[in-house]
């Protein structure tokens, strides 16, 4: 059997940094009058102190990170997001940011990537036992939230994916009960970990990672941070997650990486890195625990799962 | 036209005729391990040893219901061939088998004895994997024509545990899938039709002895 380890250097992350930047400038010099800034500029975000990685935390290949998804609005291989998401047109693209709100309102993409950007580079733990290290550009969820003054009764936030099948092929098959589902607590989402993150590696978010906004939880499972958001609702109940309703044996609402509760058909204590051959042991809330394990103080974790 | 020719034919050519099916089939049945060591290769398995696990796994099982087609086939058919390419399919079966297996110990568990008898007993469809697998080891051994001549007629009676590997084969697979139930259900729709041919032509047997 022959098990080769990549190249350090992939071809994509060559791409990821000049040739993208070349025809930039390329572009810039021969139609900048035509185009506006927005559509070419390369995206960059502050580096961020939340950006806590372990010494032998490497971020991931931009190819690494762009073909291998879980995204089943395009299929459930993880192959197909890569082939297929490309048909996904992200402009024009509102997110509707209501419910518990003093002043509710919808946001266009444009305003959201005037935002001020970080770069957040968060470990990935996928629920089905493999890991990323992926450099997100985005902002803090909770800078979105203040704006539009979620009210008293705002103890939950409930997200929705794009429903629109017919770019979204995946969606013809009723995989997943449509549109996609997630759902935080308020002070998870209040959280200075969880963030909306509208790029990656110096760039506009890839269709396949969820573009053109996305959630990101880095101390939970994978499928916690939804994609594609067209709605943030805020309300007073606990809302209906897309894989608690696929099967709420399996997938929990609190879905916190543990590698002490085991999925009941396979063991979460290790996972494995992509890039790398041997399994790593799996973290408490995915590594994260220092700054997120008191949201959670007092209660068993086993029952919320 | 191949069991027409090989009527027709002497001896020592329907003997080449089988020998170069053979040797084809051979090839073609290695083309699923060059394919994926390939794609490993290159570099082009993001996750190499869930994609091998995957490949081997599935390959495994399709050599499976592939041995399972040569007896129907020769039913309809009235060919004799594809019973003589029945030992190697089900051999290539093992092969890819072998392969998940050792993936499984050695990529995916590292060895670690304690954590593989765990999940053996705690994990039901690594549970139905392995048992599959240990059911299937007697059979290959028992491939050879010495041991058909010494086990007789029970060497047919052992080898109907095929059945039940392809069943634990086919439950492996389905009960490890997320959510996506088609490619088990492919599998296991086809297991049904090769069992079921198999029931019908017991069941007409039954009715008239000949």
């Amino acid at each position: 059997m022959l098990i080769k380890k990549p190249a350090d250097i992939l071809p994509s992350e060559i791409t990821s940094e000049s040739v993208y930047f070349n025809r930039r400038a390329f572009m810039l010099g021969a139609a900048g009058l035509l185009l506006s800034q927005e559509t070419l500029a390369a995206l960059s975000g502050r580096k961020s102190p939340l950006s806590t990685l372990a010494p032998n935390d490497k971020a991931n290949s931009l190819k690494e990170i762009t073909s291998y998804n879980n995204f089943y609005e395009f299929g459930t291989d993880k192959s197909e997001p890569a082939l297929y998401a490309g048909a996904l047109k992200t402009r024009p693209w509102t997110v509707a940011v209501d419910g518990e709100a003093g002043k509710p309102r919808s946001f266009g993409i444009e305003e959201l990537l005037r935002q001020p950007l970080e770069e957040r580079i968060y470990r990935l733990r996928c629920v089905e036992g493999w890991s990323m290290v992926i450099p997100w550009i985005g902002f803090p969820l909770s800078s979105l939230l203040k704006q539009v003054q979620p009210n008293s009764r705002a103890k939950y936030v409930a997200f929705e994916t794009l429903q629109r099948p017919s770019e979204m092929t995946g969606q013809r098959s009723r995989v997943l009960d449509w549109p996609y589902r997630e759902g935080l607590r308020m002070d998870e989402a209040m959280h200075p970990l969880t963030i909306l993150a509208v790029g990656l590696y110096n760039d506009v978010l890839p269709n396949q990672n969820g573009a053109p906004l996305r959630l990101v939880v880095p101390w939970k499972y994978g499928f916690k941070s939804i994609k594609s958001i067209v709605r943030i609702h805020l309300q007073e109940t606990m809302p209906a997650t897309s894989w608690n309703m696929a099967n709420a044996r399996e997938y929990g609402f609190y879905s916190n990486v543990n590698p002490e509760v085991d999925h009941p058909r396979w063991s979460q204590a290790s996972e494995r890195r992509i890039g790398e051959l041997f399994k790593r042991k799996t973290q408490m809330f995915n590594g994260y625990g220092e700054q997120v394990a008191t949201l959670y103080r007092g209660m068993d974790l086993r029952k919320n799962y | 036209m191949t069991t027409l020719a090989m009527k027709n034919a002497s001896a020592p050519r329907r003997d080449l005729k089988l020998a170069a099916l053979k040797t084809v089939v051979f090839l073609l049945a290695l083309v699923p391990l060059a394919r994926a060591s390939w794609i490993v290769y290159v570099g082009d398995a993001v996750n190499p040893v869930e994609f091998i696990t995957r490949s081997t796994g599935t390959w495994a099982l399709s050599f499976l219901l592939i041995t399972l087609c040569a007896t129907p086939l020769r039913r309809l058919s009235g060919w004799g061939w594809p019973l003589r390419l029945r030992r190697m399919l089900g051999l290539y079966a093992f092969f890819y088998g072998s392969l998940h297996l050792a993936t499984y110990l050695w990529l995916d568990q590292m060895f670690d004895w304690g954590g593989i008898v765990h999940d053996i007993a705690k994990r039901p469809f690594v549970t139905v994997g392995f048992a599959a697998m240990l059911l299937m080891t007697p059979l290959a051994i028992t491939s050879t024509q010495g041991w058909m001549r010494r086990l007789k007629r029970h060497w047919g009676q052992l080898h109907k545990l095929v059945y039940l590997v392809a069943l634990l084969g086919v439950l492996h697979y389905w009960w490890l899938v997320k959510r996506d139930l088609t490619q088990p259900a492919m599998f296991a729709l086809a297991l049904a039709l090769l069992l079921g041919m198999r029931l019908m032509h017991w069941r007409q047997n039954r009715r008239t002895p000949t």
